[in-house]
């Protein structure tokens, strides 16, 4: 850290009044930001607060109606991403905008090519750059690595690196912890530190409200359009920061009673699963689920977690194994027959699979009982009956709309969320399979999820909780498996696991491993 | 009110401005043309030559009734490919069902050319939609079971039908000791004759199919599972669908409309085929199709407007001297600047179909507010 503060140092970015209307929204509400040169600035808000708008508008992919951006004290009208990148500010997007198949160094230089005689690349001199710049953060890569074969955490490096490439002053983080393990995020910290104390500025976009106290010099919140507060994590707390954000009280663990598990609804035995690919990436995994219980199966995304759920709930067929639900087979026979013998399904990916963004929410609210009365009546759809449904559910659930009959891709992250989660919850499963329920949400609607899935764990569903947050599984979870490259590596007591030792089994995949004949199974 | 009228525009402002853009462009055709013939330059020309296309398309009761009757089969054959865009399939082969339909309903129209109208309307009709459903299961069986894309086989499919019209036409249906291949008129078949000199009952069912049309999409829950089946198969694989059976469904169906399409024109305008028998119905309702962006209503407005060039091509050849060709031109660059829609709406600083929020999602998604990470 520097001598001295970088709160006090004259602000290297600030933005005044900046107000972005879309019909019928006002997404920025005057909002005020400064960033210090060599300050790490949080940037806090639930989904659909407008942090994305702010960050849009600074990387001048939107123009404010009105405010005024200043950089180093004169006001700058952003033209584009290239113009807010010549200006050196940059962005590492959440999912990275990177070529896998060229190399480290042709992705840094990709649309900054060093060249010499008018045409050609000039390879090296870009390539010690690269490791110039990686040596000065804490980070060698190797340049000629192709990005395809690198690890989550060191494409993000990659990411980073990218950004000081091109000489930025101001990096925007968003939400570059999403995806890393917390031994990553620990390393990106560093990072980042690093950077600060070079006197870049960062604004760092989260919700994980422990992370932003962590590594923050200042951290502004935002709800609903508007700056709501400005803290120091010095003298604020997570539920302070949580209750600003919110504009509420909110609790950040949910009170769970002991579990009664009962009978067993969900047995899967040998389970081999394949990918589109063809690689078989879930090596016959053993599994049950007890009526009343959570089961959590934490992991980093793409170790065969999406497989397996897609086997259990019929969307995709196994190789190998058995499925079985309450005593009756069920493997391979499809979603809808799956569905119908008392499965409901939460998908990872809500875009993809979940809703139908182009479709209203009244249609999405029924679009895994479309077919069934009172919403079909023969060959016709009953229009009044969806309507019904869509408001009550929009009401029950708190989504955020003022139609039902408004777009699914006009509601924010949240509260789309909540469609699938009231969709699906709705159905009275017999299983409930989650998947990622609560990836990208914010802290209210986190809270709002995870009662909502222990009020069903109470009533006597069996749940199948899978998620890459490890929080979240140790927080619902009555029994926890980790899964390392498709198979599970280890059975813990959701009361007594210890955050540290997962958090490695999901990494490593840990010693027990090796011994296969016990730790296969999370029985 | 603004709000439904500025929702109206933004359905109905690429294909009007598309319609627009080609009147200008088939100007400078027109005139250009003229300079290369004649070598003078009339600006005068293009006027005159679009006054004589409306008034020979709609300048009299003759003229509307031809409009009509012409338009009929583009109706049909725009919601036969309509109906696959819905489901997210693209039927380039509407022109092999219609020239199945126009088969089917030929071979059974001359069978039944002395039997009650009652009788051999419907039966030959329902001929040629059974022969295009078929010829549109096809496809859609290929696709559902080995994935074959239905541009390519769709497209193979059109050689195909053209082929089998031909050996039918030549062989089996050939009347004996007429001068070149023809069948027998298909008589008591033809449609019934109910506007002025042509226009058939078709002025009246192919408009009521358009109101199934609607219907199925979006009142039926098979409607449903079409839609929901074009707009992500991901989806509609997660909600319990089948996206391959739906495949399937959407394709013979589709096929069945434009095989009616074919019948249509065969019972109500030829009567008879020839071996050179064939137009570019199947093709143009792909352009019906875009330019009414697949809605029930847009898809009558596209079919009356194209029936309408096509009627008014010859008045406008006769009076303007402009060749009959003219409207192929009109007609292929109206579908090529809706093609080109993305560059429209940034020229006319268009938000097109899209409102602004859609464009704020847009932004999140590509800068990683909420798409995945895989």
């Amino acid at each position: 850290m520097a001598s001295e503060s970088p709160i006090v140092r004259a602000p290297s970015l600030e933005m005044r009044g900046i107000t972005k209307r879309y019909p019928g929204v006002v997404a920025n509400d005057a909002i005020d930001l400064d960033i210090r040169p060599g300050e790490i600035h949080a940037l806090l808000g639930e989904n659909g607060a407008g942090k994305t708008t702010l960050m849009n508008v600074l990387y001048g992919l939107a123009r404010p109606d009105d405010g005024q951006i200043l950089l180093d004290g004169t006001e700058v009208h952003l033209t584009g991403p290239s113009d807010a990148i010549a200006r050196g500010i940059n962005m590492v997007h959440q999912h990275f905008m990177l070529v896998p198949v060229l190399t480290v160094a042709e992705n840094i230089t990709l649309g900054q090519e060093t060249v010499t005689g008018g045409y050609f690349l000039d390879r090296a001199e870009a390539h010690r750059r690269i490791i110039d710049l990686g040596r000065r953060f804490g980070f060698e890569v190797d340049p000629e690595a192709k990005v395809g074969s690198l690890s989550v955490g060191w494409q993000q490096r990659v990411e980073i690196l990218k950004a000081l490439y091109r000489d930025a002053k101001i990096l925007v983080l968003d939400e570059p912890t999403a995806v890393l393990t917390p031994q990553e995020t620990q390393e990106i910290f560093e990072v980042l530190r690093r950077l600060a104390a070079a006197g870049h500025s960062i604004v760092f976009i989260s919700h994980k409200l422990y992370e932003v106290l962590e590594i923050a010099d200042r951290i502004t919140v935002i709800r609903r359009g508007k700056v709501v507060g400005q803290r120091v994590p010095s003298e604020t707390n997570e539920e302070d920061l949580a209750e600003l954000m919110v504009g509420r009280e909110v609790s950040l663990t949910v009170d769970r009673g002991a579990s009664h598990p009962a009978a067993e609804t969900l047995h899967v035995e040998g389970l081999v699963v394949r990918d589109d690919r063809g690689q078989e990436v879930v090596h016959g995994i053993d599994l049950e689920v007890r009526a009343g219980e959570i089961l959590g199966i934490a992991g980093v995304a793409g170790n065969g977690q999406d497989e397996l759920v897609e086997a259990i709930v019929g969307m995709r067929k196994p190789s190998a194994g058995t499925v079985t639900l309450d005593g009756q087979e069920i493997t391979g026979q499809g979603t809808r027959a799956v569905y119908e013998k008392g499965v409901a399904y939460v998908p990872a990916d809500r875009h993809r699979f979940g809703l139908v963004l182009s479709f209203s929410i009244a249609d999405n609210l029924i679009l895994t009982s479309y077919h069934d009365p009172p919403y079909s009546r023969g060959l016709l759809r009953n229009d009044a009956a969806i309507k019904q449904t869509a408001e009550e559910r929009i009401k029950a659930f708190d989504i955020r709309t003022n139609s039902a009959e408004a777009k699914a891709s006009t509601l924010s992250g949240g509260n789309q969320q909540k469609v699938v989660i009231a969709r699906e919850f709705a159905r009275d499963p017999r299983l409930l399979v989650l998947d990622q329920p609560t990836r990208g949400l914010d802290v209210g609607s986190i809270e709002f999820i995870h009662r909502q899935t222990i009020a069903k764990r109470d009533a006597g569903t069996a749940v199948l909780l899978v998620s890459a947050e490890l929080d979240e599984i140790l927080e619902l979870s009555d029994r926890i498996a980790v899964i390392y490259r498709g198979r599970l590596v280890g059975l813990r007591d959701g009361r007594t696991a210890d955050k540290n030792e997962i958090g490695i089994l999901m990494a490593t995949g840990g010693r027990e491993h090796e011994s296969n004949s016990e730790n296969g199974t999370a029985a | 009110m603004s709000d439904r009228l500025s929702r109206a525009w933004s359905i109905s402002a690429l294909p009007l401005i598309s319609i627009v853009l080609s009147i200008v462009v088939g100007s400078f055709v027109i005139v250009a043309s003229e300079w290369l013939v004649a070598g003078e330059i009339r600006p005068g020309l293009a006027l005159d030559a679009y006054a004589a296309l409306v008034s020979g398309s709609v300048g009299s009761f003759r003229a509307i009734v031809n409009t009509l009757t012409n338009a009929m089969p583009l109706l049909l054959g725009g919601l036969a490919i309509g109906l696959a865009f819905k489901g997210g399939l693209f039927n380039i082969g509407a022109q092999g069902q219609f020239l199945m339909g126009a088969l089917g309903s030929v071979i059974v129209g001359a069978q039944l050319r002395e039997s009650p109208v009652i009788i051999a309307v419907p039966l030959a009709l329902a001929a040629g939609m059974l022969a295009g459903a078929a010829w549109g299961f096809i496809p859609g069986f290929l696709k559902a079971t080995s994935g074959a894309h239905e541009v390519v086989t769709t497209i193979m499919l059109n050689f195909v039908a053209l082929a089998v019209l031909a050996a039918a036409v030549n062989g089996p249906l050939n009347v004996e000791g007429s001068a070149s291949p023809i069948t027998l008129d298909v008589g008591n078949a033809s449609l019934p004759v109910i506007l002025g000199r042509n226009g058939t009952i078709a002025i009246i069912f192919a408009p009521l199919m358009a109101v199934l049309y609607g219907w199925l999409l979006f009142r039926t829950t098979r409607g449903f599972e079409i839609r929901i089946a074009g707009a992500s198969p991901d989806a509609a694989r997660y909600a319990g669908m089948s996206p391959r059976r739906l495949i399937i469904w959407t394709m013979s169906v589709s096929g069945m409309l434009a095989g009616m399409a074919g019948a249509t024109d065969l019972l109500g305008a030829t009567h008879q085929m020839t071996t050179t028998y064939g137009t570019t119905v199947g093709f143009d309702s792909i352009a019906v199709a875009l330019l009414g962006r697949t809605s029930p209503i847009g898809i009558v407005l596209a079919a009356l407007l194209f029936g309408a060039m096509n009627t008014g091509a010859g008045a406008m050849q006769i009076d303007a001297g402009v060749p009959a060709e003219l409207v192929g031109v009109l007609q292929a660059t109206i579908l090529l600047f809706l093609v080109a829609s993305p560059v429209i709406k940034r020229v006319f600083r268009l938000k097109g179909a899209r409102t602004g929020l859609d464009d704020t999602t847009t932004f999140t998604s590509t800068y990683g507010g909420e798409a995945t990470i895989r």
